[in-house]
């Protein structure tokens, strides 16, 4: 695409990187009304979400590795500078992060409780995103990595829901924080056993550590990360997580927050330790599997409408390792449109499950029914996003799963045939969902107080499920560009081909 | 030579000043007291900086009893700061806020901690001890109407001269092992590798004890908490911050200068130092848990948080005897603002208790923001300076080939961040009868909560500057 309207010196993820936190700085500083708050939130997302189109849009696929570059130095005596970059994979990532802020933002007019605080934090958190995302420094990604953590156990504790929201807050914080400084020694560990004295990931990429320094830390660095992609059998925290949280939250946990675990996995642990990654696949495959197929089983069993949600995030992300495991192309690409597309989703469901909680006031599967007489656009959407789940062709779903399955089917086949169980389950509790919830009698209990959703409620699921058919009906709009970014890295890790 | 003592010299002719002034002024006026001290202490700052710079080569002077160099620098600014801090949290804690003695106290201990940082010489270095730890002693004591005040105060007392005596005994020892007071000779002597291990590392284990007991390293914890709950609270805040920094400015210089590792063959005291750090910060953090009292947290807290800082002790690098500095400059200002918050809490809330902090986000937003980003910094959570603190010591740590320590520094890290966390569970979640009483915070400490404040985030994202003053001071050593 590479649009030409690009002033080459305008520093665009430093903007997207740095202008969320600043604003969330700002805002408490704001006087606490919730009008005003609301619309300063609103037009900072908006203009961030942008911003990333912008950079979505100009980025050329036939263009270097990494574009958009811009280094600042930081800490040159420890060699760590600000290097911002994005490539093929991780662009589209930023441009879901602009996605799910914006959106995030729209669900959230209605918190009442410390508007003011509850917009800072969410987007103290979105800079951490977009800082990982873009940044091609260890020690940066690191440093964005534990911004991006810490807000979550705030904005779950306090506006969460308020049966589960101390304990799941409290879990999740140490859950994520003990896989991130795991990975950090072994960060640190590369960086002196490297001795470059840089944390840039492109030149440690390049040192060439011994094999049997990368056997030991690969482990250790890719466990660390894939905590937050919800690994099997660290996955714990993350139903928990999702159901607790507020409904933006949750888009922002499920939705971005987890791709963040995985795509730094890949980053570190795979790039940066390939010879590692080919020794321990076949075991992170198999922990794969587990969250792929597990994670729907019990999604199926839940009654709680957002613990099926959380738990198909479990099954989802697990694709999402899946297909990094493989170790040959077809599954990094899936791997990696599978992110974009199951952020994209994951978002979509947890909006529509607000949106119905917030109305119905339960979320218990048996206590629904028919609230699609009430809500057709939320409805429409769940559908969509349903059929995004199970992979039908025409939406982002099955532009993602193909390619993982494919990749399965090539390194280890009789994954490939247990895996795809997976998709029939998706489909069972899906179709389960729709019926009992959306569709058949409303019980007298909820039917006061069912209503339509606001128009900007709408607005923000129409961007989601645009992007989910979108990406369905013209894989090219996206799949060229990740194609491209794991085309770019297959030499360095050593990917088999198509 | 006489201008680098300079500020040593102002802060005694500013404890004259304020001594006589209270007594000259009446009771309503000695309200001026604290601003006179803070002011005396910021002349003090500025002829630091502008007329006792040391030179690119360390000096001895007064007869090699002191040694200015860069880490004499650095410390004293911490020191300063410190102390600049402490008084202005003061003067908004009514109980002390008019009462000269107290002020002149301040400056005496800030005097004999200059001292420590600069000493050379183990007279005067236990001489700037019991100059720094006799005003201490009284301060703890200072609210006599207050039992607990009392008993931190004497409780201080005789654990500090306990092992004071243990320490002198070590001098003593080293004194007759090298023939020398001076640090630098001694490290000859010892240098010359006629002396038997186990006395090297008996003298070591001896001399530690006092130092130990500074920096409040396990085993010699035990009066840490008792003291910071009984004490005046901005003393408390004085004693984990100031008083630790100046602990761990003599640990370094004693521990490099005087026992070079070159001098052990094979074993020597990092070892045991690694040993001590993952024992103080397991501990620390350990019983931190339990605590329903604030300032039993932060006590227990800064235990854990010397055992952080010794791992960068142990490492025995530059790297590591970097981040020992950077740590302790981060550490200085973010516990400063953590028990600074404490302080002015205590006047509305008139308990120290867990329970009553709760709903104070509600009571007073910048207050429960200040205190939660201070107790996210001593988590280590970026954009915060403890983030890059944290991040530099287990660096210094893996450095060191002592991967193992900074796998207990991770664990007590994590231990760390959860009960930070149920504070402010209880700052931001929970709800309160009260909820409607605002908390107001006087003018004096809501300028130092700012500057903390900044600090702190300043240490957490700008790095580079600090990093090289932390290692020029460190390199003062090597």
């Amino acid at each position: 695409m590479g649009l030409n309207v690009f002033a080459e010196e305008i520093p665009y993820l430093l903007i997207i990187t740095l202008l969320p936190i600043v604003a969330g700085a700002l805002l408490l500083a704001l006087p606490n009304r919730h009008k005003l708050i609301y619309n300063v939130a609103l037009g900072v997302a908006t203009v961030t979400l942008l911003l990333t189109v912008l950079v979505f849009l100009g980025f050329d696929i036939n263009g270097d590795q990494y574009q958009f570059a811009d280094e600042y130095t930081w800490l040159p005596q420890f060699g760590i500078s600000l290097k911002f970059a994005v490539d093929g994979i991780s662009t589209p990532l930023v441009l879901l992060t602009g996605i799910v802020m914006f959106t995030g933002v729209i669900i959230s007019q209605r918190i009442d409780d410390r508007p003011r605080e509850f917009f800072a934090f969410m987007f103290i958190l979105a800079s951490g995103v977009f800082g990982v995302f873009v940044s091609l420094d260890l020690f940066m990604l690191f440093f964005f990595y534990e911004i991006a953590v810490f807000p979550m156990y705030l904005l779950i504790a306090i506006w969460g829901w308020k049966e589960t929201r101390e304990y799941a807050a409290m879990k999740l914080t140490l859950y994520l924080f003990i896989g991130s400084v795991v990975a950090l020694i072994g960060a640190l560990a590369m960086y002196f056993t490297s001795g470059l004295n840089t944390f840039d990931m492109v030149d440690l990429a390049a040192a060439n550590f011994s094999t049997e320094f990368q056997n030991l830390w690969f482990p250790f660095v890719f466990l660390g990360f894939a905590v937050l992609g919800g690994i099997w059998p660290f996955h714990n925290w993350s139903p928990d997580g999702h159901v607790a949280a507020p409904t933006a939250v949750s888009m922002f946990h499920a939705g971005v927050l987890m791709k963040l675990g995985a795509f730094a996995a890949l980053r570190v642990g795979i790039m940066l330790l390939p010879e590692g990654a080919h020794t321990h696949m076949w075991w992170v495959i198999l922990l794969a599997l587990v969250n792929v197929v597990y994670g729907a089983f019990i999604a199926m069993r839940q009654n709680d409408f957002k613990y099926v949600i959380g738990f198909s995030s479990v099954s989802h992300m697990g694709l999402v390792v899946m297909g990094f495991a493989t170790l040959n192309q077809n599954g990094f690409i899936g791997a990696s449109v599978q992110m974009f597309s199951h952020g994209v989703m994951t978002a979509l469901f947890f909006a529509v499950v607000g949106m119905v909680y917030d109305q119905a006031h339960t979320r218990q599967i048996p206590e629904l029914g028919g609230v699609g007489k009430y809500m057709k656009i939320p409805t429409l959407a769940f559908i969509i996003g349903g059929l995004v789940s199970m992979g039908m062709p025409g939406f982002s779903g099955f532009v993602a799963e193909f390619p993982i399955f494919m990749g399965v089917w090539q390194a280890y086949p009789w994954i490939a045939i247990v895996a795809v169980i997976s998709i029939v389950l998706t489909a069972s509790y899906i179709i389960r969902i729709v019926s009992k919830v959306f569709f058949g009698e409303t019980p007298a209990e909820i039917a006061d107080h069912l209503h339509d959703v606001t128009r900007s409620e709408k607005l923000a699921l129409g961007v989601l499920a645009f992007f989910l058919v979108g990406l369905g009906v013209f894989p090219g709009m996206m799949v060229p560009m990740f194609a491209e970014g794991v085309r770019q890295i297959a030499p360095l890790i050593g990917l088999g081909g198509f | 030579m006489f201008l680098t003592l300079l500020p040593e010299i102002t802060l005694v002719v500013l404890a004259f000043v304020v001594l006589t002034t209270d007594l000259a002024l009446d009771r309503q006026s000695r309200a001026f007291l604290p601003y006179l001290t803070a002011a005396g202490m910021l002349l003090a700052v500025i002829f630091t900086i502008v007329f006792a710079l040391p030179g690119d080569k360390p000096q001895l002077i007064f007869g090699g009893m002191l040694r200015h160099d860069w880490l004499t620098f650095v410390f004293r600014l911490v020191f300063l700061f410190g102390a600049l801090a402490t008084v202005l949290f003061s003067a908004g804690w009514e109980r002390v806020a008019r009462r000269g003695e107290y002020y002149v106290l301040i400056i005496t201990s800030t005097l004999g901690m200059m001292l420590m940082g600069a000493s050379a010489d183990l007279v005067m270095l236990f001489l700037a001890i019991e100059t720094t730890s006799i005003p201490l002693y009284i301060l703890a004591g200072f609210i006599t109407e207050d039992d607990k005040s009392t008993e931190s105060g004497f409780k201080y007392l005789l654990f500090g001269a306990m092992t004071t005596a243990i320490m002198l005994y070590g001098f003593s020892m080293l004194y007759g092992f090298s023939g020398s007071t001076n640090l630098y000779w001694i490290a000859g002597a010892l240098m010359s590798g006629e002396l038997p291990f186990i006395s090297m590392m008996g003298t070591v284990i001896l001399v530690m004890a006092g130092f130990a007991f500074k920096v409040s390293m396990v085993p010699f914890h035990f009066w840490a908490p008792d003291v910071y709950e009984g004490s005046p609270t901005p003393i408390a805040g004085f004693l984990s911050t100031a008083s630790k920094a100046a602990g761990f400015a003599v640990i370094i210089r004693v521990l490099l200068t005087a026992f070079p590792l070159e001098a052990f063959g094979g074993v020597d005291w990092t070892m045991m130092m690694a040993i001590a750090a993952a024992l103080t910060m397991s501990v620390g953090n350990l019983i931190a848990l339990a605590q329903t009292n604030i300032k039993r947290l932060l006590a227990y807290s800064s235990v854990a948080h010397a055992g952080y800082i010794l791992m960068g002790i142990a490492a025995a690098s530059e790297l590591g005897g970097l981040s020992v500095v950077f740590y302790i400059i981060v550490y200085l200002v973010t516990n400063l603002a953590a028990f600074g918050v404490v302080a002015v809490a205590e006047r509305t809330l008139g308990s120290n208790d867990l329970e009553a902090y709760d709903g104070l986000s509600r009571r007073s937003p910048a207050l429960a923001l200040v205190l939660l980003i201070s107790l996210l910094s001593l988590a280590g959570v970026p954009p915060m300076g403890g983030f890059i603190a944290k991040v530099l010591v287990f660096a210094a740590a893996v450095e060191a080939n002592m991967v193992w320590l900074a796998v207990v520094g991770i664990l007590n890290a994590i231990v760390g961040l959860y009960y930070y966390l149920i504070v402010l569970k209880r700052v931001y979640l929970f709800r309160s009868e009260e909820e409607d009483k605002p908390v107001p915070i006087p003018r004096p400490s809501a300028v130092a909560l700012t500057v903390c404040l900044i600090a702190i985030l300043v240490f957490g994202t700008i790095i580079a500057p600090w990093f090289d003053y932390s290692g020029i001071a460190a390199g003062a050593l090597f």
